[in-house]
């Protein structure tokens, strides 16, 4: 029965598919009209635009460039030890188990590395890039790769690094660093990356 | 300053006004239409850029309360009362007809619709409008509004908007968007654009104005943009996570997520003096603040138990209530206008799924099938619950009637969609 219901819907749907795609004279392609009216562009990295009924929307204005993410997620990287230690664009990552920010074993010494060359040159700056994967909400995984982030840079600080060296910001799963939706790409998105300034 | 800007944007329109009708998101009914009163909505007689009647037509569908008659099928298309013919809509096992004209008058149109009861053979109501040309389509979403409020006694939603998040592009072209849309996914307009992540976006009760978290300076903050003039306010930029704002009822606040003081704890900063509240303490998780209707309290996400949990307490702060016990995952609460029920995200067995919590008595109803569906928003009129699903990989938007009966997708055609906000 069900499946006869669905049927009909399918039905309705597609007639009213062809029906707007027929009988309508004004539906052309969704084209961004830049007029630069109503469109503030109050920082780097970000545009923005008025959209109040009648305004149009912007397109994109020359946003600030991120950062180039490299190849080879989650690849061995011979200069931090063995395993699992990767890199992602150059920087270092530390790998989580699943709702876990402890750092696992393998990652103590890679970490601690880090912590001598920030205690050799005390002008150096890290940021601790927490991440998780893709389940559960949003902002609830800002938080936890916030908790992740803040157990690397707490390895940081107790083996004698600089509190002001050690800068802590979670994207949650905001940015994957891949893209799949399985176990073997959830595995490589929950992580900390450090992230070093003025390299 | 802002009238010229006006004048700039109404020019503008003339000149550009076929450029972006189409719909960015595409709806399609994915299941449960069974009880959908049947209902003919006849094109409208006269000449109109817009079709009118189509536009009425899905929204009427969408809502999955009718059941539409295709236009090939109709035996006779009358635009006024005087050449209905009831028996032939019997005939056809239609309960209600629509029929209408459009007519063009001095620059602007003249839209008249008529309504009956196709049981009773009677007239329900008939409507005349002047409208500008440019109002047409958000002309017929309020017919749509109109004839479903006469019929089912609820308040239509067809006249609101939804806020979105899109991402296109690779992991080094990233491009991150809050779009705002009318509900049927029709006049997409971009609020924000960025190469860093964009996300949460929230309505202001007035549905003037959007409030979201950046990340363009490569850490997080939360701004309230006015969605008419695209200007924007800076609310929150700690050190520290700047997340999940939500606007309280009246406007003049907005409760946030900040781990500025240790772990990430709900706070509520007043808009105009920008002055701070910290609502709940504790070395643990919360976040993912929402609004009673009433103001009254703040109901939130927290692991203070163990596994997250909804948790409420009072908006000036005090002891916390946990709200939630069937399950080891409920987070990302969405109030329902009548603050009797919560929308929310629902762990099962390693799924994550959208269910209805009944505030009184606790009970859950889980109202979808999903292995990652996640950020529910109510409809104002409390009938559907919008979502964010994954089908195939893709990111797409999805919504389901409040009974869990109907349910439909909502595809993006540009990459992935997530993160909606259904407007008040």
């Amino acid at each position: 029965m069900k499946l006869n219901l669905n049927n009909v819907s399918t039905v309705l749907v597609l007639t009213s598919l062809l029906l707007s795609g027929c009988s309508s004279t004004d539906e052309k392609k969704d084209e961004f009209v830049d007029t630069n009216a109503g469109i503030e562009n109050l920082d780097n990295g970000v545009n923005t635009a008025g959209v109040g009924d009648n305004a149009l929307s912007g397109s994109e204005l020359n946003g600030e460039n991120s950062q180039g993410d490299g190849q080879g997620y989650g690849s061995a990287n011979g200069q931090y030890g063995s395993g699992r230690n990767g890199s992602n664009g150059g920087k270092p990552v530390i790998y989580f188990m699943y709702d876990s920010s402890q750092v696992q074993e393998e990652f103590v010494p890679v970490i601690a590395q880090h912590a001598e060359n920030l205690k050799a040159s005390a002008s150096q700056h890290v940021i601790v890039e927490g991440h998780g994967d893709e389940r559960g909400s949003r902002e609830y995984n800002i938080a936890l790769g916030e908790q992740r982030a803040k157990a690397v840079a707490r390895m940081l600080t107790m083996q004698g690094v600089s509190d002001s060296q050690v800068e802590v910001v979670s994207y949650g799963e905001e940015k994957p660093a891949a893209s799949g939706h399985d176990e073997s790409a959830w595995q490589l998105n929950r992580r900390a990356e450090l992230d070093f300034q003025g390299q | 300053m802002r009238l010229y800007i006006r004048k700039i944007l109404v020019l503008s329109f003339f000149v550009f006004t076929s450029s972006f009708v189409r719909a960015e998101l595409s709806i399609e009914i994915t299941g449960g239409t069974e009880g959908a009163t049947p209902i003919a909505v006849v094109p409208f007689g006269g000449s109109s850029p817009l079709n009118l009647a189509n536009v009425i037509n899905d929204d009427l569908s969408h809502s999955g309360y009718f059941k539409t008659l295709p236009e090939q099928d109709m035996l006779s298309r009358p635009t006024t009362e005087a050449n209905v013919n009831y028996r032939t809509w019997q005939a056809l096992g239609q309960e209600y007809l629509v029929v209408g004209q459009v007519n063009q008058e001095l620059g602007k149109y003249t839209v008249q619709f008529e309504l009956f009861t196709v049981v009773k053979g009677q007239k329900m109501l008939a409507y005349r409008m002047n409208v500008a040309t440019n109002d047409l389509r958000r002309t017929a979403h309020h017919i749509a509004d109109i004839i479903f409020e006469k019929i089912t006694g609820r308040n239509g939603v067809f006249g609101t908007k939804i806020a979105y998040v899109t991402t296109a592009g690779g992991k080094d072209q990233k491009s991150y968007r809050i779009q705002v849309a009318d509900a049927d996914g029709y006049n997409s307009k971009t609020v924000a654009s960025s190469k860093e992540p964009l996300m949460s976006p929230a309505w202001s009760a007035d549905g003037k104005k959007i409030a979201y978290v950046s990340f363009e300076t490569k850490r997080s903050a939360i701004f309230i943009q006015t969605l008419a003039t695209g200007q924007r306010q800076k609310i929150s930029g700690f050190r520290g996570i700047n997340g999940a704002p939500a606007f309280s009822p009246d406007g003049s606040q907005l409760a946030v997520t900040l781990s500025k003081d240790g772990d990430p704890n709900i706070y509520v900063v007043d808009i105009n003096s920008q002055s701070l509240r910290r609502v709940t303490q504790g070395n643990v998780i919360d976040t993912e603040p929402v609004w009673s209707p009433d103001g009254a309290n703040i109901v939130f996400t927290s692991d203070r138990g163990g596994k997250p949990q909804l948790y409420r307490v009072s908006s000036q702060g005090g002891p916390v209530k946990r709200i939630t016990f069937k399950g080891t995952y409920n987070a990302r609460a969405s109030f329902s206008k009548d603050g009797r029920k919560i929308a929310m995200v629902h762990g099962n067995g390693g799924n994550y799924q959208i269910a209805v919590l009944d505030v009184s008595s606790g009970s859950i109803d889980v109202l979808t099938e999903g292995d990652s569906d996640e950020s529910p928003s109510f409809a104002s009129n409390g009938t559907m619950v919008l979502y964010a699903a994954k089908q195939g990989g893709r990111e797409v938007l999805a919504a389901v009637s409040a009974d869990g009966k109907v349910h439909q997708r909502l595809a993006f055609v540009g990459g992935e969609v997530r993160d909606p906000a259904w407007s008040p």
